[in-house]
């Protein structure tokens, strides 16, 4: 549905984004893991129509990304930045129905409160957006993004939803949630695109992962084929550390070993 | 910081909604009560026993003077008064929410002074230099001239202060300083060409003023303010999702470009065309959106709205208590709102706990 083709960002002779092929399909989790200046968020603001690419193309359905409108764009993917701040005193609620009249909701008051709810937020309704913590802030974030693609599905055509690093400033506990969220999002027929840090998470959630470094994409697939010892060690430097406990006197916590 | 951010809550549900609505009822009533007490006071004694016999149809009671300081002194001044406040407050509103800072004002930041500079340009070198434009635009010269002078520093502000669509505090405010500082060098310049009425126009542009009101003035202001007025609607929206950055904006479908060159032209008209009939009157664009952020929130469908009749209001009932307190004399009505503004200013930047530099990187 959404298909990025040969894209390639080019900022001060640098490229931070070489030619990459990517699609999102429907029902799909992707996400997209790498070190830090990999080029995951560049990747995520092209293909959101954010930022035009150098070289290629971002095709919505088959049709450019700069033919659209904004307002067009918006009814058809919500994107969930990294932390904003604000310099006025809106509410949650009204920040989370920004995100609702932006989807062109009947109710959006009713709709933001909805999507508050489902982050576990009901009750933080008339809370000042900055008197909240960074966990929380970040958390009426993904509630606005929510509200603005209500329905994975609408009008026959599947919503995308872009996440960039969804967990950052989570404890484990919500960062769970938010991914269940998208991720149910996802096998309601949406599509998902979340760029994570934890490799943790980024397994157990990820349908197809995709792995960047130095603007490349080094690996994509299924986790099993991607999250190896050798591409591990070649993105991050770090070896030997896939599918073995660690020394007996570290304790661990694996969230995929969770009960459920 | 919370509580002054959020004094009264009726909405515990945080919908302020209703609030809004409320809030703008209020001002209605308070601008015609405002509007009331500029038409009955002044140094003539015609009062609000005259003027209400004047405005119930009853003309017999009234002598002819006393008609004529109603009709041909009062009205154009009370007009002007809510044209010149609406303008002020509006342009204030929505300069703060381009440039997602509450200290940017077009006072403050210099855009006052760059259409006062223009205005002053068309006034001395509209005989001459400039005469075949002034024809051609008759009175609509120099709010014209005033609108294209803030139109250059709206935007020359926007490019200085503003990287990556983040406006820093401290560029802002040492932009206005330099912008004020470069605009009151080039008066002193044309003040030197001036001739003796030219200079008494320039004195009057500098000091603020709703004295010199006709009909005329009013007319010539009114397609700006109306025009200002018109785009509320339009632009409300854009500026709720500005607050939340560029970015944000541009993903629930505001065309960001489009939006910010609307305001800047939006502010330019509102601020250029009443510095062009009053003068620079500080403080206005400050004080009306931040009182009102407090009473009903910062949504900009309420703020700009309220903004425009709360700042007609106060404006009206500044210019009663200048043309009052020291009757027959008048004061300069920039001194009123200055008096009232300046404090006000000041208690925003104490309100920001790390002062100014705060927000310069958020």
């Amino acid at each position: 549905m959404i298909s990025a083709e040969q894209i390639t960002v080019t900022r001060d002779g640098r490229n931070l984004v070489d030619n990459i092929s990517i699609e999102l399909k429907p029902g799909q989790f992707t996400v997209v893991i790498g070190p830090n200046g990999a080029g995951k968020s560049t990747l995520m603001k092209a293909i959101s129509g954010e930022m035009e690419p150098d070289r290629g193309t971002v095709t919505y359905h088959g049709t450019d990304v700069r033919l659209y409108k904004p307002a067009d764009l918006a009814r058809r993917r919500a994107v969930l930045p990294q932390a904003i701040q604000l310099a006025f005193p809106f509410t949650a609620l009204e920040i989370v129905r920004m995100g609702a009249v932006a989807q062109g909701a009947l109710n959006p008051t009713e709709q933001a409160r909805q999507a508050l709810s489902r982050v576990g937020l009901r009750g933080f309704e008339s809370r000042p957006y900055f008197s909240l913590s960074g966990g929380e802030q970040q958390r009426v974030q993904f509630a606005r993004a929510l509200a603005q693609v209500p329905h994975p599905v609408a009008d026959g055509l599947p919503r995308a939803l872009f996440l960039d690093e969804p967990t950052a400033s989570l404890d484990i506990g919500h960062q769970i949630a938010v991914l269940e969220i998208a991720r149910d999002f996802a096998s309601a027929g949406g599509a998902v695109l979340a760029i994570l840090h934890d490799l943790n998470l980024a397994a157990e959630f990820a349908d197809h992962l995709v792995v960047l470094n130095h603007g490349r994409v080094v690996a994509e697939g299924p986790c099993l084929e991607t999250v190896n010892d050798g591409i591990i060690a070649s993105v991050y430097g770090i070896a030997g550390a896939v599918g073995r406990l660690p020394a007996e006197h570290i304790p661990y916590v694996l969230p995929q070993s969770r009960e459920r | 910081m919370k509580t002054l951010a959020m004094p009264f809550r009726l909405a515990a549900d945080g919908d302020r909604t209703h609030q809004g609505a409320i809030v703008l009822l209020l001002l209605v009533l308070l601008l015609v009560a405002a509007c009331l007490v500029s038409l009955g006071s002044g140094p003539t004694g015609v009062g609000l026993s005259e003027l209400w016999a004047y405005l119930t149809g009853n003309t017999a009671s009234l002598s002819d003077q006393e008609r004529v300081v109603l009709e041909a002194v009062r009205l154009p001044r009370t007009a002007l008064g809510l044209l010149v406040g609406a303008g002020l407050a509006v342009s204030g509103a929505m300069m703060q929410g381009l440039f997602r800072n509450p200290l940017a004002d077009p006072g403050i930041v210099g855009v006052t002074s760059g259409a006062g500079l223009f205005a002053v340009i068309a006034i001395v070198l509209g005989g001459t230099v400039l005469a075949p434009l002034s024809a051609l635009f008759g009175s609509y010269f120099l709010p014209l001239m005033a609108f294209f002078g803030g139109l250059l520093n709206t935007w020359l502000l926007y490019v200085i202060a503003t990287r990556d669509g983040q406006t820093s505090t401290t560029a802002l405010i040492l932009s206005g300083i330099a912008i004020g500082a470069f605009a009151a060098a080039f008066m002193g310049l044309l003040i030197f060409m001036a001739d003796d009425r030219q200079l008494r126009d320039i004195t009057f542009w500098s000091l603020g003023s709703l004295g010199g009101a006709t009909s005329g003035r009013v007319l010539s202001i009114l397609p700006f303010i109306v025009l200002v007025m018109a785009i509320i609607p339009f632009v409300a929206r854009g500026l709720d999702a500005l607050v939340l950055g560029d970015a944000a904006a541009f993903h629930m479908g505001i065309p960001v470009q489009r939006l910010k060159k609307i305001v800047i032209v939006a502010v330019a008209a509102a601020c250029g065309s009443t510095v062009a009939v009053a003068g620079s009157i500080g403080f206005v664009g400050i004080v009306v959106p931040h009182l009102l952020r407090l009473v009903m929130g910062p949504s900009h469908r309420f703020l700009l709205p309220g903004s425009a009749l709360g700042g007609g209001a106060l404006l009206l009932i500044a210019d009663s208590v200048a043309r009052t307190v020291a009757a027959p004399a008048e004061l300069p009505i920039g001194v009123i709102t200055a008096l009232f503004g300046a404090p006000v200013f000041l208690f925003l930047l104490l309100g920001r706990r790390g002062g100014l530099g705060m927000r310069d990187a958020p």
